[in-house]
């Protein structure tokens, strides 16, 4: 069922809204489990737009095999999403740095804390974010060291091809994930595919790990999924390359390929000439777990991740 | 006058953004001031290009002391200028939420970290920036609380006012914040205007600098001593949100002095010109935060008042 969470009123002949498809178990369950699925913090970020329709879809095929809540908000970010923006139209701002706002605050503390406030409660909140428009990833966990001992159980059951702990900017302070979990109510975040796109097999493995997620709640009575689990890394483990010239890169592997030292990775070109391109090359082996997809780079545009060790 | 490149972002499509630094006098590096990261920080701009053409002619005249030297840096980010785009490059960031920045990291971090590297040199430093939101203030001058902050000096810019600020997560990558958290002398001033050009409001601002320069004996300059500055918190300015979305047709200006039940604000139906609210002040005091756009979402803030203070 579509449920409001927040709105509030616009200059111009409209409200601004935020909803939740709120689906609930068909029998009467004393104190039933409760999963949220969020996404759509940043408006370029499609993929968990597909996973959302997918649990409610699943779920449809046999309501009555559900024992819990389930809470799906497609879209924290709802303008966002209209205008393909990263950031909250309305006020410019990443929302992911606006967390946990306040519920007497102005309007962007309002959003914040209304939706802090809806969260509350969840037993697992699942927070969907897609990569950027610039590089592709493969499904991850990424989770802060000071709460992995609540949330790696958890984690592994995603079917996220990797875990990467620590992965530095996604976990500062002012994101919803790090909130909700400060608040005690354990919160993962799940990146996966690129911006402005749908991968459907990412889509359906997270899916999958959703439902045996359910299912290890006591929340799903039918067949648990077959499932893997992840590859654990920390920062140590994970090689970054970054472009130290401007230009145009060409990428020479595949995505979620293995790669040796050496190997050359891509190269970065000048169109308005036809020198000699700078290679790319690995400093070690390992699985390409990040890559560009954006062509034009400036000095420090991430151009590939390596997940060594793990291997 | 020297003239320096502080630090140069390169680009295959456009010319390379070479941000500048202009020095005066020579020695111990004494005060920093830095322009707009931002580009719609017009009046930022223009306060900065000011100060530059009276401090060359004060150097002239030999009046900037000796073994003191003055860095002023008017621009941070002129591509945005040049689009009358507020953030920088493709991502759309801000530069002042990267800093300190970081050598081998992203595009963004590399240009703030060039930067601060270079600002970090002084024992003073001032910069001009702007409130996220569509607003106007009363001038001031701004600080970070910090273990090390030293608000007294800040009255020495001789501006009405001084605003101390208790940091959030969300200002530990700005600029002011991690300059004041390693040397405890980062001002931040705030003039009235952004995006339009204030002449009385610039010639003010340009004084402000220049006394303070004068009385840290780093240049010397006649000039009227200012105003005693009055002190306060950002926590204690009492908001004023706006109950209701609409056309906003304020009825006060910022730095008036207003009795509890004066009408501050209409709010109006865009479409039929009906009242939605009317905004009258809760308490006596001054205004000091003005919203200055034409619309108003519900919620967003209308103005901030200094709580029982008079002219
Ligand atoms: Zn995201």
């Amino acid at each position: 069922m579509r449920e409001t969470v927040l709105e509030f009123e616009l200059p111009v002949g409209e409200t601004y809204k935020i909803f939740r498809n709120r689906i609930e178990p068909q029998t009467q369950i004393n104190s039933p489990g409760r999963l949220s699925i969020v996404s759509g913090t940043h408006g370029d970020e499609l993929e968990g737009q597909y996973i959302c329709y997918e649990v409610a879809r699943r779920i449809s095929e046999a309501p009555e095999k559900l024992m819990g809540i389930v809470d799906i908000y497609p879209a924290l970010n709802p303008f966002g999403i209209d205008m393909a923006s990263k950031n909250n139209p309305l006020y410019n701002a990443d929302m992911n740095r606006t967390f946990p706002g306040s519920a007497g605050g102005n309007l962007m503390d309002r959003v914040s804390s209304g939706i802090v406030e809806s969260l509350a409660g969840s037993d697992l909140v699942l927070d969907i974010h897609a990569s950027d428009i610039f590089v592709r990833e493969i499904p991850q966990v990424r989770l802060a060291e000071e709460f992995a001992e609540g949330l790696l159980p958890f984690a592994k059951l995603t079917n996220a091809d990797m875990i990467w702990m620590n992965a530095t900017a996604t976990v500062h302070e002012s994101t919803l994930a790090h909130s909700m979990n400060i608040m005690g109510v354990p919160t993962l975040v799940i990146e996966m595919g690129q911006g402005h796109q749908i991968n459907k097999p990412y889509g359906d493995q997270i899916v999958d790990g959703i439902f045996n997620i359910l299912c290890e709640l006591g929340m799903w009575m039918g067949q648990r999924p077959r499932t893997h689990l992840p590859a654990i890394s920390s920062d140590g483990s994970v090689e970054f390359i970054r472009s130290e010239k401007a230009g145009i890169f060409i990428p020479l592997t595949e995505h979620n390929h293995f790669v040796k030292a050496g190997d050359v990775i891509g190269e970065i070109l000048d169109p308005f000439s036809g020198g000699e391109p700078l290679r790319i090359v690995t400093q070690q082996s390992g699985l390409l777990f990040t890559q560009r997809i954006y062509p034009v780079v400036s000095e420090g545009d991430l151009l590939a991740r390596i997940l060594t060790g793990a291997f | 006058m020297e003239r320096e490149d502080i630090y140069t972002f390169k680009s295959t499509y456009r010319q390379d953004m070479k941000v500048k630094g202009f020095r005066f006098g020579s020695g111990q590096r004494a005060a920093c001031i830095v322009g707009p990261t931002r580009g719609r920080e017009n009046q930022q701009l223009y306060i900065c290009g000011r100060l530059v053409k009276t401090l060359e002619e004060l150097e002239k005249s030999g009046a900037i002391a000796n073994d003191k030297e003055i860095l002023v840096i008017p621009c941070a980010n002129y591509y945005a200028f040049n689009l009358e785009n507020n953030f920088f490059g493709v991502k759309n960031l801000d530069i002042n939420r990267c800093f300190p920045g970081k050598t081998g990291g992203e595009p963004i971090s590399r240009l703030a970290g060039g930067i601060y590297d270079r600002i970090k040199e002084y024992t003073y430093t001032i910069q001009f920036t702007s409130f996220f939101e569509r607003s106007e203030c009363v001038p001031h001058v701004r600080m970070m609380e910090t273990e090390h902050t030293n608000s007294s000096l800040a009255n020495l810019f001789g501006l009405p006012y001084v605003v101390v600020r208790r940091p959030l997560p969300i200002d530990t990558t700005t600029m002011n914040y991690n300059l004041q958290t390693e040397s405890g002398n980062a001002f931040t001033i705030f003039t009235k205007e952004t995006e339009n050009i204030d002449e009385k409001a610039a010639k003010g601002a340009v004084s402000a600098v220049l006394r303070f320069l004068t009385r840290m004996g780093i240049i010397r300059y006649e000039c009227h001593s200012g105003f005693i500055s009055h002190m306060l918190y950002e926590d204690d300015l009492t908001d004023v949100y706006a109950g209701r979305g609409g056309l906003f047709r304020s009825k006060v200006v910022c730095g008036e002095d207003v009795r509890y039940g004066t009408k501050m604000a209409e709010i109006l139906d865009p479409f039929d010109g009906s009242l939605r609210e009317e905004i009258t002040a809760s308490t006596d005091g001054i205004v000091f935060f003005a919203h200055n756009s034409a619309m108003i979402n519900q919620y967003e803030t209308a103005f901030r008042m200094i709580h029982r203070l008079h002219e």
